[in-house]
């Protein structure tokens, strides 16, 4: 059962930040519950003060901008709306089908995108997905407003740097060009992911070399994160021959991932799979060209 | 929502509508909506059972959408529609899916099944004809231990028939 708290409905981003600011250590967003409400029901952690985020209407808005395909996802917009947003399917069809299968439709109902990034469990997939967008996270705190790129906001296990008073007012993800295609491939024995890859593949105008690629795994260290090695080998290859760097580079991301013991299985485990998945992911990508 | 006063515990007053009949109740914040419809409404048809979200036996729909009422605040259903199993017949007649249920021996021991009817029942809201492996998609957070599924999937694809043809 929940201990006594008190849940306060701000109207403004600003008053919400004062009141984490206020009470500290007492108080805590409240956005989806579905991360928080467990590890407080299991007594992990107490908060006297919920402040509830979505009673900022701005903190519910998903916009896209054509011009410079920037799409901008408000902190409290739910994993379901994401999924079912129209613009995103068609602009950003990733986003859509890896939400599709975040968790289950309960949990996607009401769980946000703000309160998945904030609360980094590792056994998560829209940011491992997001780094290979390049996201950017807005955060306004007492002390003003910044950015951080997606791939400096994890700091570790259940660790951001988002400051205790700073709110995640929306992640910024940008389009990708016409030869760009997207892919991301999870799996898992439990009810969060054991293991996500991701991959954003880019192809020169003839549609034969790579031109670029990102790709960054999830789930089996502390943090989701991108593999720059394993990503140099494939740079310039030629799509026609990627097998043998592919080879390489999956060998690279294993070796580079920081894959820890846990429930989901062992680090010599999950090593291997990174390389299978990893070889998978990149060829779904490349698939998606035909 | 202030507490009222500095000893005593937090309380809020929410209004919301559960199976289409008001109430204005005073809530403490940490309360979930299960233990109100359960404890307060003596509406038991919603089960806990995993406490985590990952079981389903605890599904009812909020404006139509299925949410876990073991762990979403009691708070969260101000303003809004609470469906829960008990809302779902028309007087003595059965919903389709209840019927469909009964029907096709879609249930054993029947504790999963109202959050099981529950979410087939958003389904075929959003997704009137769906495929089986639309159904198997939104249902596969809702878990059951006795009918190993199949006799599930059967029941939501003749329920949705039955409505389909009621409503032309």
């Amino acid at each position: 059962m929940l201990r006594p708290f008190e849940i306060h409905q701000p109207e403004s981003v600003e008053a919400a930040s004062a009141l984490v600011g206020r009470y500290g250590d007492d108080a805590a967003f409240y956005a989806g519950g579905t991360e928080l409400l467990l590890v407080m029901k299991e007594g992990l952690v107490r908060y006297r003060h919920l402040v509830d985020l979505k009673t900022i209407p701005a903190l519910g808005a998903l916009d896209y901008d054509a011009a410079s395909g920037l799409l901008r996802i408000g902190g409290t917009v739910t994993h379901r709306a994401l999924e079912r947003h129209p613009t995103v399917r068609e602009r950003f069809p990733i986003v859509a089908e890896v939400e599709r299968l975040v968790a289950n439709v309960r949990v996607r109902n009401v769980g946000t995108i703000g309160g998945n990034l904030c609360f980094a469990e590792p056994h998560a997939d829209p940011g491992t997905l997001f780094l290979t967008f390049d996201a950017e996270v807005e955060l306004v705190g007492t002390r003003g407003a910044r950015t951080v790129p997606i791939g400096a906001f994890f700091t570790g296990a259940y660790e951001t740097a988002r400051q205790p008073d700073e709110v995640l007012t929306a992640v910024r993800l940008r389009e990708g060009g016409p030869q760009t295609r997207w892919a991301y491939m999870k799996f898992g024995i439990h009810e969060r992911p054991t293991l996500g890859v991701a991959v954003a593949l880019t192809l020169d105008a003839e549609r034969r070399g790579i031109e670029d690629v990102r790709i960054a795994v999830g789930c089996v260290g502390p943090v989701p994160a991108r593999v720059p090695a394993a990503e140099a080998l494939l740079r310039g290859a030629p799509l026609a021959e990627a097998d043998g760097p592919l080879e390489r580079a999956a060998q690279v991301a294993a070796e580079g991932a920081d894959a820890v013991d846990d429930l989901h299985g062992s680090a010599e485990y999950k090593v291997e799979m990174v390389k299978v998945f990893m070889r998978r992911a990149f060829r779904a990508a490349a698939a998606r060209f035909q | 929502m202030e507490a009222q006063g500095a000893s005593a515990r937090p309380v809020v007053e929410i209004s919301l509508t559960v199976n289409g009949r008001p109430h204005t109740l005073a809530v403490e914040p940490r309360e979930t909506l299960l233990d109100l419809l359960r404890m307060r409404l003596g509406l038991t048809g919603a089960k806990l059972s995993c406490d985590v979200q990952v079981c389903g036996a605890c599904t009812v729909l909020v404006d139509g959408l299925p949410v876990s009422a073991c762990t979403y605040l009691a708070y969260e259903a101000r303003g809004r529609q609470v469906l829960t199993i008990e809302g779902l017949a028309d007087g003595e007649g059965l919903h389709p899916l209840q019927q469909a249920f009964i029907d096709h021996a879609a249930f054993q021991c029947g504790y999963c099944t109202p959050g099981m009817i529950l979410a087939a029942k958003a389904l075929l809201d959003e997704i009137p004809r769906p495929t089986t492996d639309e159904i198997k998609h939104y249902l596969r957070g809702n878990i059951c231990r006795c009918t190993g599924y199949k006799k599930i999937l059967e029941a939501v694809l003749a329920a949705a028939e039955t409505m389909a043809s009621r409503h032309g």
